[in-house]
């Protein structure tokens, strides 16, 4: 078996001599079928629930759980900072995440276009890999089809996944509630910003690369500092806080304000939003999670937020009040007010 | 960030807003031209801090809520047909037709790619010699240089298979025809900033005195427009209706001389359309006959495709500065960003836009 180097380090198991890109039959349940999974994607997510290889894991649980799924459909595959498949793994973890669970397995589901190089699924299952065993989570079981050639963008990939809650947690939007403070994890609009420049050829003079992370250890950290005083949890992905935050405010039946001058954004990304007209607070984020606590509990939150990595530049942006029930309003950074509303379409770059 | 943050303090707008209010001692009413200054003053809620004595109208600055309605029609019809990329700047697809939109014609498989910059459409039409590229070349004095560039590139290189459709608009005709209205009622305006850094302000020296309205010309973020507003205020209680340049650091009196040349040199001075408000002369550009080739209208035979406008939409009407996007009997109702019946509430930088998303005009 001749095995080609891969430039991302290990080497691709498939041999590539044969099979340099998916063909048709990786899908068709025979014999390349079965050596895509067990050369491919056993190794790659190794655990003794996959090991089995039946058509189901089958795995022990108790308590209240969590459960989501979340399909993943980026163009381009590879951005700085990332790939389809370590976003797709922090997409789910991050879903789990934000109902307060901890992730006990998660199911991948693979439809792959006639033509993929076959380097390329391997750099990407690699990278669904170390996410997973970034954030301690397992891929238990899985799934590939293959559709034909211009059917497809190179590779979908849909997580499932079922979490734990710990006793004593208790996240729902609808918990907002006035008084309650609004923090954030970090800087906004990164991930958007970077995917989208790639995508579009910009140049912005500095590389901006995507802040994806699975957050599940820090919200870990902020449950243990918070307790039941943390209200909601909620990663800002598409539509960005502003969107997040008008779901929270209508399912609460609360007003929220926001302080521009409070919400961290990188200069890079502030710069490529003014050149494009984009407002940061739409843009997606992976990595970012807002929260929303009790006034009592925020010190100790916002602390154990700044401890952790992925939330070194936690900060206060807002809170809830009983006003305005419904809205979000923003005090501009000139002191001027505004409110923000859901975007109904895309942002779409504007003519001068 | 250079050159933003300078222009966003909250010390320096609360020193422009008691300059104002220690200068103004009476109504006056202002008209910010560019829709980029609309979208600046009811963002920061600069239209909610300032005296109660100045009011602010918007101007028809707003490429997209100017084009006509006929030619978004044309633009569709052409990017319909199969053998056409057919290319624009992003917020110009989701604008409505008569019956359809851009960015609907290429859900049902119509080739069409949003665009940073009118010379990508060129490379595209380089790089795909058997499709026909077009650009939708719409705009004020301010994307007129690179238009004109891409054409005049698309020549240099031999190309035939590039055509842009084009709809370009000119300020001071504009600004002229809202002047010399009956039913004007602006008093002093705040001149699009990036407009004069390409064309400068002297074509605006014979507007300011001979309808007794001063002029300023203006940049796009909130100080700049603070600052703006509070020379036309000056000026105005002073009796003095002159053109004074408050975007000092990017505009000059005679503007960005080469850029000109290059335009004069594809465009010519035409009659044109405005949505909503009618023909105005002399007030847009079309290709010069030495550059006709590259005219998308003519190659496709669209120039006959005409259309109707919403009979209740009162865009014209704002767009003059003589209604408020809120006094429309469809704002906000049967008119709204997802189901916009005029141009105006498409466009994000489109008055009734920014009044709906930035939440003006509704009752708390």
């Amino acid at each position: 078996m001749s095995n080609a180097p891969n430039i991302f380090g290990g080497m691709c198991p498939i041999p590539i001599k044969d099979y340099p890109t998916i063909t048709l039959a990786h899908g068709g349940g025979g014999r390349l079928t079965q050596m895509l999974i067990e050369q491919m994607f056993e190794p790659a997510f190794r655990n003794p629930a996959l090991q089995i290889l039946h058509d189901g894991a089958i795995f022990r649980a108790t308590g209240r759980l969590a459960f989501s799924t979340d399909s993943f459909v980026v163009s381009p595959l590879f951005f700085p900072g990332g790939n389809i498949g370590s976003l797709a793994i922090h997409g789910t973890v991050n879903d789990l995440a934000m109902c307060g669970a901890q992730p006990l397995a998660l199911a991948a589901g693979f439809i792959l276009e006639e033509g993929l190089p076959m380097a390329d699924l391997w750099q990407i299952v690699q990278s669904m890999r170390r996410a997973a065993d970034t954030a301690g989570a397992s891929i238990v079981t899985g799934d590939t089809k293959v559709v034909d050639k211009g059917k497809g963008d190179g590779i979908y990939i849909n997580i499932s996944g079922v979490g734990a809650i710990p006793d004593g947690v208790d996240i729902a939007p609808t918990r907002a509630r006035p008084g309650d403070v609004i923090l954030i994890n970090g800087d906004i609009a990164r991930h958007g910003i970077a995917v989208m420049s790639v995508r579009e050829g910009l140049e912005f003079g500095t590389t901006l690369a995507s802040d994806s992370a699975a957050l599940n250890h820090l919200t870990a950290r902020v449950l243990a500092a918070g307790g039941a005083d943390v209200h909601v949890l909620r990663d800002p992905t598409r539509g960005g806080p502003a969107s997040a935050l008008n779901e929270i405010a209508g399912q609460a039946g609360v007003g929220i304000e926001l302080d521009e001058k409070a919400i961290p954004v990188r200069e890079s990304v502030r710069g490529a939003c003014e050149i494009l007209g984009f407002d940061p607070l739409y843009v997606a984020n992976e990595g970012k999670m807002l929260a929303i606590v009790a006034p009592e509990q925020v010190g100790a939150v916002l602390a154990a937020m700044k401890a952790h990595p992925d939330g070194k530049e936690a900060a206060i942006i807002g809170r809830v009040v009983a006003a305005h029930p419904g809205r979000v309003l923003l005090r501009s950074r000139i002191g001027g007010q505004r409110v923000v509303d859901m975007l109904s379409g895309e942002q779409l770059p504007r003519i001068c | 960030m250079k050159f933003v943050d300078e222009y966003r303090t909250e010390d320096g707008a609360a020193q422009f807003l008691r300059a104002i209010e220690t200068t103004v001692t009476r109504p006056w009413t202002l008209m910010e031209i560019c829709g980029g200054q609309t979208h600046t003053l009811i963002k920061f809620g600069i239209d909610q801090m300032l005296p109660r004595a100045i009011t602010l109208v918007h101007g028809p600055g707003c490429p997209v809520c100017v084009t006509p309605l006929e030619l978004i029609d044309r633009a569709i019809a052409i990017a319909r047909r199969p053998d056409v990329i057919f290319t624009s700047f992003g917020d110009m697809l989701r604008v409505p037709g008569s019956e359809s939109d851009l960015l609907s014609v290429k859900a049902q498989g119509g080739e069409v790619r949003m665009v940073y910059s009118p010379l990508d459409a060129v490379k595209l039409a380089q790089q795909n010699p058997e499709k026909e590229v077009v650009f939708f070349a719409v705009g004020f004095e301010t994307t007129a240089p690179p238009n004109a560039m891409a054409v005049f590139q698309a020549r240099q290189w031999g190309l035939k298979n590039f055509s842009i459709l084009c709809s370009h608009v000119l300020v001071p005709p504009a600004m002229e025809a809202i002047l010399g209205s009956p039913r004007n009622l602006v008093q002093g305006f705040l001149a699009a900033g990036h407009v004069c850094a390409v064309m400068g302000y002297q074509e605006y020296e014979p507007l300011a005195p001979k309808y007794h309205a001063p002029i300023v010309v203006t940049g796009f973020e909130p100080l700049d427009l603070l600052q703006g507003i509070y020379m036309a205020v000056k000026a105005l209680e002073e009796g003095r209706a002159t053109v004074e340049n408050q975007y000092t650091r990017a505009v000059t009196r005679a503007g960005n001389i080469s850029a000109q040349k290059l335009v004069r040199q594809v465009f010519a001075v035409t009659d044109r359309q405005w949505r909503g408000i009618g023909k105005i002369p002399n007030s847009g550009l079309r290709l010069q006959p030495e550059f006709a080739a590259f005219d998308a209208e003519t190659r496709f035979a669209v120039g006959d495709i005409s259309a109707t406008e919403s009979a209740v939409c009162i865009a014209g009407e704002i767009m003059q500065g003589l209604k408020k996007p809120h006094h429309c009997p469809v704002f906000g109702a049967a008119c709204t960003p997802e189901h916009p019946v005029g141009a105006p509430m498409v466009s994000p930088e489109g008055a009734c836009a920014a009044y709906h998303r930035y939440g003006r005009g509704f009752s708390a």
